[in-house]
Protein backbone atom coordinates (compact mmCIF):
# COMPACT_ATOMS: atom_id res chain seq x y z
CA UNK A 1 0.00 0.00 0.00
CA UNK A 2 1.15 3.79 -1.05
CA UNK A 3 1.72 5.93 1.87
CA UNK A 4 -0.52 8.25 2.89
CA UNK A 5 0.15 12.21 3.46
CA UNK A 6 -1.83 14.40 5.19
CA UNK A 7 -1.94 18.02 5.83
CA UNK A 8 -4.24 20.47 7.66
CA UNK A 9 -6.36 22.43 5.51
CA UNK A 10 -5.64 26.58 4.81
CA UNK A 11 -9.26 27.04 5.27
CA UNK A 12 -9.77 26.18 9.12
CA UNK A 13 -8.81 27.89 12.17
CA UNK A 14 -7.84 26.09 14.88
CA UNK A 15 -6.75 26.54 18.64
CA UNK A 16 -6.24 24.31 21.59
CA UNK A 17 -8.73 25.51 24.41
CA UNK A 18 -8.76 24.07 27.76
CA UNK A 19 -6.85 20.94 27.04
CA UNK A 20 -9.31 20.21 23.61
CA UNK A 21 -8.49 20.89 20.13
CA UNK A 22 -11.11 23.30 18.26
CA UNK A 23 -11.26 23.67 14.62
CA UNK A 24 -13.93 25.47 12.49
CA UNK A 25 -13.40 24.88 9.09
CA UNK A 26 -14.01 28.10 6.78
CA UNK A 27 -15.93 26.07 4.38
CA UNK A 28 -19.41 25.91 6.34
CA UNK A 29 -18.21 27.41 9.34
CA UNK A 30 -19.08 23.79 10.90
CA UNK A 31 -16.89 23.54 14.38
CA UNK A 32 -15.40 20.01 15.19
CA UNK A 33 -13.13 19.02 18.77
CA UNK A 34 -10.40 16.56 18.54
CA UNK A 35 -9.94 14.53 21.10
CA UNK A 36 -6.52 13.58 22.28
CA UNK A 37 -5.07 10.88 19.47
CA UNK A 38 -7.30 13.13 16.94
CA UNK A 39 -5.28 16.13 18.06
CA UNK A 40 -2.05 14.30 17.87
CA UNK A 41 -2.03 13.53 14.35
CA UNK A 42 -3.87 16.90 13.61
CA UNK A 43 -0.92 18.35 14.90
CA UNK A 44 1.31 15.93 13.33
CA UNK A 45 -0.08 16.43 9.67
CA UNK A 46 3.10 18.36 8.38
CA UNK A 47 2.07 17.26 4.71
CA UNK A 48 5.76 15.10 4.38
CA UNK A 49 5.69 12.72 6.95
CA UNK A 50 3.38 10.23 6.11
CA UNK A 51 0.45 8.82 8.05
CA UNK A 52 1.87 5.38 9.21
CA UNK A 53 4.79 7.27 10.42
CA UNK A 54 2.68 9.70 12.52
CA UNK A 55 1.02 6.07 13.97
CA UNK A 56 3.49 4.56 14.61
CA UNK A 57 6.10 7.24 16.35
CA UNK A 58 3.39 9.87 17.73
CA UNK A 59 0.26 7.76 18.52
CA UNK A 60 1.11 4.29 19.34
CA UNK A 61 4.45 5.80 20.82
CA UNK A 62 2.11 7.75 23.42
CA UNK A 63 -1.36 5.64 23.46
CA UNK A 64 -0.61 2.09 23.81
CA UNK A 65 -2.89 1.11 20.70
CA UNK A 66 -2.58 -1.65 18.20
CA UNK A 67 -0.60 -0.59 15.50
CA UNK A 68 -2.68 -2.05 12.81
CA UNK A 69 -5.61 -1.70 14.31
CA UNK A 70 -4.64 2.20 15.19
CA UNK A 71 -3.04 2.68 11.13
CA UNK A 72 -6.96 1.81 10.08
CA UNK A 73 -9.05 3.97 12.72
CA UNK A 74 -6.40 6.81 11.66
CA UNK A 75 -7.26 6.28 8.08
CA UNK A 76 -10.77 6.37 8.63
CA UNK A 77 -10.24 9.07 10.75
CA UNK A 78 -8.19 11.42 8.31
CA UNK A 79 -10.88 10.56 5.29
CA UNK A 80 -13.59 11.78 7.51
CA UNK A 81 -11.61 15.16 7.93
CA UNK A 82 -10.90 15.72 4.43
CA UNK A 83 -14.59 14.99 3.88
CA UNK A 84 -14.87 18.19 5.98
CA UNK A 85 -12.18 19.92 4.41
CA UNK A 86 -10.20 20.23 7.26
CA UNK A 87 -7.12 17.76 6.51
CA UNK A 88 -5.61 17.40 2.74
CA UNK A 89 -4.77 13.67 1.89
CA UNK A 90 -2.87 12.63 -0.88
CA UNK A 91 -0.88 9.30 -2.00
CA UNK A 92 2.48 12.42 -2.51
CA UNK A 93 3.87 14.78 0.14
CA UNK A 94 2.16 17.68 0.13
CA UNK A 95 3.79 21.44 -0.34
CA UNK A 96 4.01 23.80 2.27
CA UNK A 97 2.09 26.39 0.64
CA UNK A 98 -0.75 24.03 1.17
CA UNK A 99 -0.46 23.59 5.11
CA UNK A 100 -2.30 25.73 7.29
CA UNK A 101 -0.32 27.14 10.62
CA UNK A 102 3.03 27.32 8.64
CA UNK A 103 4.95 30.11 10.30
CA UNK A 104 4.94 33.63 9.01
CA UNK A 105 7.79 35.54 9.99
CA UNK A 106 6.78 38.86 12.06
CA UNK A 107 7.53 42.31 10.64
CA UNK A 108 10.64 43.90 12.45
CA UNK A 109 10.09 45.61 15.14
CA UNK A 110 11.98 48.97 13.69
CA UNK A 111 10.93 51.04 10.77
CA UNK A 112 7.23 50.18 11.06
CA UNK A 113 4.68 52.74 10.91
CA UNK A 114 1.33 52.38 10.08
CA UNK A 115 0.44 53.30 6.20
CA UNK B 1 -25.77 28.12 17.86
CA UNK B 2 -24.73 24.72 17.83
CA UNK B 3 -24.28 22.16 21.04
CA UNK B 4 -20.59 22.22 20.10
CA UNK B 5 -20.13 26.06 19.79
CA UNK B 6 -22.57 26.70 23.25
CA UNK B 7 -19.98 23.85 25.12
CA UNK B 8 -16.90 26.42 23.71
CA UNK B 9 -18.51 29.20 25.03
CA UNK B 10 -19.25 27.59 28.32
CA UNK B 11 -15.64 26.51 28.70
CA UNK B 12 -13.99 29.70 27.71
CA UNK B 13 -16.45 31.23 30.63
CA UNK B 14 -15.70 28.62 32.98
CA UNK B 15 -11.91 28.66 32.42
CA UNK B 16 -11.79 32.78 32.11
CA UNK B 17 -10.71 32.52 28.57
CA UNK B 18 -10.79 35.14 25.92
CA UNK B 19 -12.46 33.47 23.22
CA UNK B 20 -13.45 36.76 20.94
CA UNK B 21 -11.09 39.89 20.16
CA UNK B 22 -12.27 42.19 18.04
CA UNK B 23 -9.48 44.43 17.23
CA UNK B 24 -9.87 47.55 15.20
CA UNK B 25 -6.73 47.65 13.45
CA UNK B 26 -7.31 51.65 12.31
CA UNK B 27 -10.04 54.57 12.79
CA UNK B 28 -9.57 55.76 9.13
CA UNK B 29 -11.62 55.54 7.25
CA UNK B 30 -12.73 56.59 3.41
CA UNK B 31 -16.43 56.86 4.01
CA UNK B 32 -18.24 59.58 6.93
CA UNK B 33 -21.11 57.84 7.81
CA UNK B 34 -23.62 60.10 9.23
CA UNK B 35 -23.75 57.96 12.76
CA UNK B 36 -20.59 56.81 13.09
CA UNK B 37 -19.29 56.74 16.67
CA UNK B 38 -15.22 57.63 15.97
CA UNK B 39 -13.25 60.27 14.79
CA UNK B 40 -10.67 59.28 11.87
CA UNK B 41 -7.51 60.59 12.37
CA UNK B 42 -4.62 59.34 13.60
CA UNK B 43 -3.54 59.40 17.39
CA UNK B 44 -0.48 57.10 17.14
CA UNK B 45 -1.56 53.59 15.64
CA UNK B 46 0.52 50.20 16.29
CA UNK B 47 2.82 49.69 13.64
CA UNK B 48 2.55 46.56 12.20
CA UNK B 49 4.93 45.07 14.39
CA UNK B 50 2.88 46.21 17.29
CA UNK B 51 -0.04 44.46 16.17
CA UNK B 52 1.64 41.34 15.15
CA UNK B 53 3.18 40.96 18.49
CA UNK B 54 0.02 41.56 20.23
CA UNK B 55 -1.47 38.76 17.59
CA UNK B 56 1.15 36.66 19.35
CA UNK B 57 -0.19 37.56 22.70
CA UNK B 58 -4.03 36.27 21.67
CA UNK B 59 -2.93 33.05 19.99
CA UNK B 60 -1.15 32.13 23.12
CA UNK B 61 -4.42 33.46 25.49
CA UNK B 62 -6.38 31.36 23.50
CA UNK B 63 -8.10 33.47 21.46
CA UNK B 64 -9.92 31.62 18.98
CA UNK B 65 -12.28 34.52 17.11
CA UNK B 66 -10.68 37.56 15.73
CA UNK B 67 -12.87 40.57 14.22
CA UNK B 68 -10.40 43.11 12.30
CA UNK B 69 -12.54 46.03 12.07
CA UNK B 70 -11.90 50.18 12.16
CA UNK B 71 -12.27 52.56 10.33
CA UNK B 72 -12.04 50.76 7.34
CA UNK B 73 -9.14 48.30 7.46
CA UNK B 74 -8.03 48.76 3.73
CA UNK B 75 -7.07 52.40 4.99
CA UNK B 76 -3.75 50.33 6.30
CA UNK B 77 -1.36 49.33 3.68
CA UNK B 78 0.02 46.88 6.47
CA UNK B 79 -3.64 45.22 6.55
CA UNK B 80 -2.79 42.13 4.30
CA UNK B 81 0.61 41.42 6.28
CA UNK B 82 -1.25 42.08 9.50
CA UNK B 83 -4.49 39.52 8.39
CA UNK B 84 -1.27 37.07 6.93
CA UNK B 85 -0.05 36.91 9.92
CA UNK B 86 -3.01 36.14 11.85
CA UNK B 87 -4.34 33.55 9.99
CA UNK B 88 -0.66 32.12 10.17
CA UNK B 89 -1.65 32.10 14.16
CA UNK B 90 -4.70 30.04 13.12
CA UNK B 91 -7.46 32.72 14.19
CA UNK B 92 -10.99 32.24 12.70
CA UNK B 93 -10.77 35.84 11.43
CA UNK B 94 -13.92 37.93 10.28
CA UNK B 95 -13.26 41.10 8.64
CA UNK B 96 -15.50 43.86 8.73
CA UNK B 97 -14.87 46.55 5.59
CA UNK B 98 -16.84 48.33 3.23
CA UNK B 99 -15.64 46.90 0.57
CA UNK B 100 -14.95 50.01 -1.34
CA UNK B 101 -11.45 48.81 -1.61
CA UNK B 102 -11.95 45.20 -2.68
CA UNK B 103 -10.61 44.29 -6.07
CA UNK B 104 -9.68 41.45 -8.00
CA UNK B 105 -6.25 41.21 -5.72
CA UNK B 106 -8.37 41.94 -2.23
CA UNK B 107 -10.46 39.47 -2.73
CA UNK B 108 -8.14 37.05 -4.35
CA UNK B 109 -6.07 37.24 -0.98
CA UNK B 110 -9.37 37.31 1.54
CA UNK B 111 -10.01 33.55 -0.27
CA UNK B 112 -6.23 32.65 0.11
CA UNK B 113 -6.16 33.71 3.35
CA UNK B 114 -9.06 31.26 4.63
CA UNK B 115 -10.98 34.18 5.70
CA UNK B 116 -14.21 33.18 7.67
CA UNK B 117 -16.56 35.98 7.07
CA UNK B 118 -16.34 39.38 5.32
CA UNK B 119 -19.15 41.58 6.97
CA UNK B 120 -19.49 45.00 4.93
CA UNK B 121 -22.32 47.54 5.99
CA UNK B 122 -25.30 48.13 3.50
CA UNK B 123 -27.32 50.92 4.32
CA UNK B 124 -29.67 50.73 1.31
CA UNK B 125 -30.27 48.97 -2.23
CA UNK B 126 -30.31 52.73 -3.40
CA UNK B 127 -27.28 54.45 -4.10
CA UNK B 128 -28.84 58.20 -3.35
CA UNK B 129 -30.07 56.96 0.21
CA UNK B 130 -26.91 54.20 0.80
CA UNK B 131 -24.60 57.20 -0.40
CA UNK B 132 -26.24 59.66 1.44
CA UNK B 133 -25.18 58.14 4.57
CA UNK B 134 -21.67 56.92 4.11
CA UNK B 135 -21.00 60.46 1.94
CA UNK B 136 -18.48 59.26 -0.53
CA UNK B 137 -20.02 59.11 -4.11
CA UNK B 138 -20.22 56.09 -5.56
CA UNK B 139 -19.69 54.18 -2.20
CA UNK B 140 -22.90 51.74 -3.32
CA UNK B 141 -21.46 50.65 -6.64
CA UNK B 142 -18.16 50.07 -5.33
CA UNK B 143 -19.32 48.20 -2.55
CA UNK B 144 -21.40 45.99 -4.23
CA UNK B 145 -18.48 45.31 -6.87
CA UNK B 146 -16.69 44.34 -4.06
CA UNK B 147 -18.89 41.88 -2.38
CA UNK B 148 -19.48 40.33 -5.83
CA UNK B 149 -16.12 39.85 -6.31
CA UNK B 150 -15.83 38.70 -3.34
CA UNK B 151 -18.60 36.18 -3.91
CA UNK B 152 -17.35 34.46 -7.26
CA UNK B 153 -14.31 33.39 -5.19
CA UNK B 154 -16.63 31.87 -2.57
CA UNK B 155 -15.91 34.47 0.54
CA UNK B 156 -18.62 34.11 2.74
CA UNK B 157 -20.24 38.00 3.62
CA UNK B 158 -22.85 39.32 5.40
CA UNK B 159 -24.21 42.34 4.44
CA UNK B 160 -25.04 44.24 7.67
CA UNK B 161 -27.95 46.61 7.67
CA UNK B 162 -27.69 49.33 10.57
CA UNK B 163 -31.71 50.82 10.44
CA UNK B 164 -32.03 54.22 10.98
CA UNK B 165 -34.67 56.75 10.30
CA UNK B 166 -32.86 57.90 6.96
CA UNK B 167 -32.82 54.22 5.83
CA UNK B 168 -35.90 52.45 7.34
CA UNK B 169 -37.63 51.71 4.33
CA UNK B 170 -35.04 49.86 2.19
CA UNK B 171 -34.02 46.47 4.72
CA UNK B 172 -36.42 44.92 2.72
CA UNK B 173 -34.61 45.58 -0.57
CA UNK B 174 -31.10 45.19 0.66
CA UNK B 175 -32.18 41.91 1.66
CA UNK B 176 -33.08 40.97 -1.74
CA UNK B 177 -29.72 42.30 -2.72
CA UNK B 178 -28.41 40.13 -0.11
CA UNK B 179 -30.27 37.23 -1.73
CA UNK B 180 -29.03 38.56 -5.65
CA UNK B 181 -25.51 38.55 -3.97
CA UNK B 182 -25.80 35.33 -2.07
CA UNK B 183 -24.89 36.75 1.24
CA UNK B 184 -26.15 36.66 4.94
CA UNK B 185 -28.36 39.45 5.67
CA UNK B 186 -27.92 40.82 9.39
CA UNK B 187 -30.00 44.33 10.78
CA UNK B 188 -29.28 46.49 13.65
CA UNK B 189 -31.20 49.27 15.04
CA UNK B 190 -28.98 50.11 17.60
CA UNK B 191 -26.92 53.58 17.24
CA UNK B 192 -24.01 53.67 19.41
CA UNK B 193 -23.16 57.30 20.86
CA UNK B 194 -19.51 58.59 19.90
CA UNK B 195 -16.76 57.16 22.09
CA UNK B 196 -16.15 60.92 23.19
CA UNK B 197 -19.47 60.74 24.88
CA UNK B 198 -21.44 62.67 22.48
CA UNK B 199 -24.81 61.00 22.15
CA UNK B 200 -26.15 63.27 19.29
CA UNK B 201 -26.23 60.72 16.76
CA UNK B 202 -28.41 58.94 18.44
CA UNK B 203 -31.60 60.70 17.14
CA UNK B 204 -30.46 59.10 13.97
CA UNK B 205 -32.02 56.04 15.16
CA UNK B 206 -35.36 54.73 14.76
CA UNK B 207 -37.66 54.02 18.06
CA UNK B 208 -41.30 53.64 19.03
CA UNK B 209 -43.50 52.81 16.29
CA UNK B 210 -41.06 52.03 13.71
CA UNK B 211 -39.34 49.78 16.37
CA UNK B 212 -42.29 48.00 17.20
CA UNK B 213 -43.35 47.52 13.04
CA UNK B 214 -39.42 46.36 12.42
CA UNK B 215 -39.68 43.38 15.43
CA UNK B 216 -43.23 42.58 14.01
CA UNK B 217 -41.65 41.55 10.74
CA UNK B 218 -40.97 37.91 10.24
CA UNK B 219 -38.42 38.72 7.62
CA UNK B 220 -36.29 40.29 10.24
CA UNK B 221 -36.90 38.51 13.35
CA UNK B 222 -38.05 34.82 12.58
CA UNK B 223 -40.72 33.85 14.76
CA UNK B 224 -42.26 37.25 16.02
CA UNK B 225 -44.61 35.43 18.59
CA UNK B 226 -41.91 34.39 20.19
CA UNK B 227 -39.91 36.89 19.44
CA UNK B 228 -42.30 40.04 20.72
CA UNK B 229 -43.77 37.05 23.67
CA UNK B 230 -44.27 38.70 27.35
CA UNK B 231 -41.27 37.98 29.58
CA UNK B 232 -41.24 35.19 31.82
CA UNK B 233 -41.02 34.90 35.33
CA UNK B 234 -38.34 36.56 37.34
CA UNK B 235 -36.40 33.74 39.47
CA UNK B 236 -33.00 33.55 40.87
CA UNK B 237 -31.53 31.72 38.05
CA UNK B 238 -32.26 34.98 35.41
CA UNK B 239 -31.16 37.24 38.54
CA UNK B 240 -27.85 34.99 38.34
CA UNK B 241 -26.99 35.66 34.95
CA UNK B 242 -24.05 37.22 33.50
CA UNK B 243 -25.24 40.54 31.04
CA UNK B 244 -23.04 39.23 27.39
CA UNK B 245 -19.70 38.06 26.42
CA UNK B 246 -18.08 41.79 26.97
CA UNK B 247 -15.15 41.35 29.64
CA UNK B 248 -16.29 37.72 30.00
CA UNK B 249 -15.06 35.70 27.15
CA UNK B 250 -14.59 38.90 25.07
CA UNK B 251 -12.68 42.07 24.95
CA UNK B 252 -12.14 45.01 22.41
CA UNK B 253 -8.50 46.36 21.63
CA UNK B 254 -8.52 49.92 19.59
CA UNK B 255 -5.94 50.82 16.92
CA UNK B 256 -3.93 52.37 19.90
CA UNK B 257 -3.55 49.46 21.89
CA UNK B 258 -6.26 50.30 24.63
CA UNK B 259 -7.96 47.35 25.75
CA UNK B 260 -12.02 47.58 26.61
CA UNK B 261 -15.23 45.05 27.78
CA UNK B 262 -16.12 46.16 24.41
CA UNK B 263 -15.97 48.06 21.43
CA UNK B 264 -19.60 49.42 22.53
CA UNK B 265 -18.55 49.16 25.97
CA UNK B 266 -15.38 52.29 26.63
CA UNK B 267 -14.34 51.49 29.96
CA UNK B 268 -10.95 51.60 29.63
CA UNK B 269 -9.00 48.66 30.93
CA UNK B 270 -5.52 48.15 30.15
CA UNK B 271 -2.87 49.18 27.18
CA UNK B 272 -1.47 46.25 25.25
CA UNK B 273 1.28 48.75 25.10
CA UNK B 274 2.24 49.21 28.63
CA UNK B 275 1.23 45.14 29.68
CA UNK B 276 0.67 42.06 27.91
CA UNK B 277 -2.65 41.14 27.05
CA UNK B 278 -3.03 38.22 29.59
CA UNK B 279 -2.10 40.49 32.76
CA UNK B 280 -4.70 42.97 31.60
CA UNK B 281 -6.74 39.79 30.94
CA UNK B 282 -6.68 38.39 34.11
CA UNK B 283 -5.81 41.05 36.51
CA UNK B 284 -7.46 44.46 35.59
CA UNK B 285 -9.71 45.97 37.78
CA UNK B 286 -12.40 47.14 35.73
CA UNK B 287 -12.66 43.92 33.99
CA UNK B 288 -12.74 42.31 37.36
CA UNK B 289 -15.63 45.35 38.22
CA UNK B 290 -17.42 44.32 34.51
CA UNK B 291 -17.24 40.38 35.36
CA UNK B 292 -18.93 40.91 38.63
CA UNK B 293 -21.86 42.28 37.69
CA UNK B 294 -24.87 39.81 37.68
CA UNK B 295 -28.42 40.97 36.77
CA UNK B 296 -29.41 40.85 40.45
CA UNK B 297 -26.75 43.31 41.48
CA UNK B 298 -28.35 46.13 38.64
CA UNK B 299 -30.60 48.35 41.00
CA UNK B 300 -33.16 49.41 38.78
CA UNK B 301 -33.11 46.59 36.32
CA UNK B 302 -33.25 43.91 38.70
CA UNK B 303 -36.93 44.62 40.04
CA UNK B 304 -37.61 45.07 35.92
CA UNK B 305 -39.89 42.27 34.64
CA UNK B 306 -37.49 42.34 31.03
CA UNK B 307 -34.78 41.12 32.96
CA UNK B 308 -34.70 37.83 31.67
CA UNK B 309 -34.84 38.70 28.14
CA UNK B 310 -34.13 42.32 27.54
CA UNK B 311 -30.55 43.03 25.38
CA UNK B 312 -29.10 45.17 27.75
CA UNK B 313 -26.10 46.49 26.99
CA UNK B 314 -23.74 46.89 29.70
CA UNK B 315 -21.48 49.17 27.54
CA UNK B 316 -24.64 51.26 26.49
CA UNK B 317 -25.29 51.93 29.96
CA UNK B 318 -21.81 52.43 30.76
CA UNK B 319 -22.14 55.60 27.97
CA UNK B 320 -25.32 56.37 29.87
CA UNK B 321 -23.50 57.09 33.05
CA UNK B 322 -24.20 54.24 35.20
CA UNK B 323 -22.60 50.71 34.81
CA UNK B 324 -25.08 49.01 36.60
CA UNK B 325 -27.68 51.22 35.17
CA UNK B 326 -30.57 50.90 32.58
CA UNK B 327 -29.82 51.21 29.10
CA UNK B 328 -32.86 53.58 27.85
CA UNK B 329 -31.86 52.07 24.40
CA UNK B 330 -32.83 48.50 25.29
CA UNK B 331 -35.85 49.68 27.52
CA UNK B 332 -37.29 51.15 24.37
CA UNK B 333 -36.60 47.59 22.41
CA UNK B 334 -38.03 45.95 25.29
CA UNK B 335 -40.69 47.76 25.04
CA UNK B 336 -41.21 47.70 21.69
CA UNK B 337 -41.17 44.30 21.26
CA UNK B 338 -43.45 43.42 24.25
CA UNK B 339 -45.74 46.53 24.73
CA UNK B 340 -44.99 46.69 28.62
CA UNK B 341 -42.75 49.49 30.04
CA UNK B 342 -39.09 48.84 32.16
CA UNK B 343 -38.76 49.41 35.45
CA UNK B 344 -36.76 52.29 34.18
CA UNK B 345 -39.68 53.86 32.25
CA UNK B 346 -42.01 53.60 34.64
CA UNK B 347 -39.73 55.17 36.86
CA UNK B 348 -39.02 58.31 34.85
CA UNK B 349 -42.44 58.44 34.16
CA UNK B 350 -43.40 58.83 37.64
CA UNK B 351 -40.04 61.25 38.54
CA UNK B 352 -41.51 63.38 35.44
CA UNK B 353 -44.67 63.58 36.83
CA UNK B 354 -43.49 64.18 40.29
CA UNK B 355 -41.44 67.04 39.23
CA UNK B 356 -44.40 68.55 37.39
CA UNK B 357 -46.16 68.74 40.41
CA UNK B 358 -43.56 70.33 41.99
CA UNK B 359 -43.32 72.53 39.27
CA UNK B 360 -47.08 74.02 40.07
CA UNK B 361 -46.48 73.86 43.53
CA UNK B 362 -44.39 76.01 43.21
CA UNK B 363 -46.16 78.49 40.92
CA UNK B 364 -46.66 81.72 42.72
CA UNK B 365 -49.54 84.63 41.65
Amino acid sequence: MSPLYIARSKEIAARQLGGEMMIMSARDSTLFNLNDVGTVIWEAADGITPLEEIVGRKVCGEFEIDAAEALADAESFVRELAGHGILVVSDEPIGSGQVSGQPVAPPPASSEVPE
Amino acid sequence: MSTLMQEMNQRALDQGLPLSVHLDVTYRCNERCVHCYLDHDNHGEMSTAEICGVLDQLAEAGVFFLIFSGGEVFMRMDFFRILEYARSLLFCVTVKTNAFMIREREADRLRELGVQMVQVSIYSHRPEVHDAITKLPGSLKRSIAGIRLLRSRGVSVTLANVLMRQNLADHAGVQALARELGAKFTIDPTITPKMDGDRSIIGLGIGGDDLKQVFRNPDLVGDVEEFCAPPPRVDDDVLDELPCSAGHTACYISPYGDVYPCVQFPLPSGSVRKQKFLDIWRHSPELDEVRSIHARDLPVCSSCSHVGTCSRCPGLAYMQGNLRGPSSQDCEKSYARTGIPSANMLAKAAASKASHLVQIAGVRP
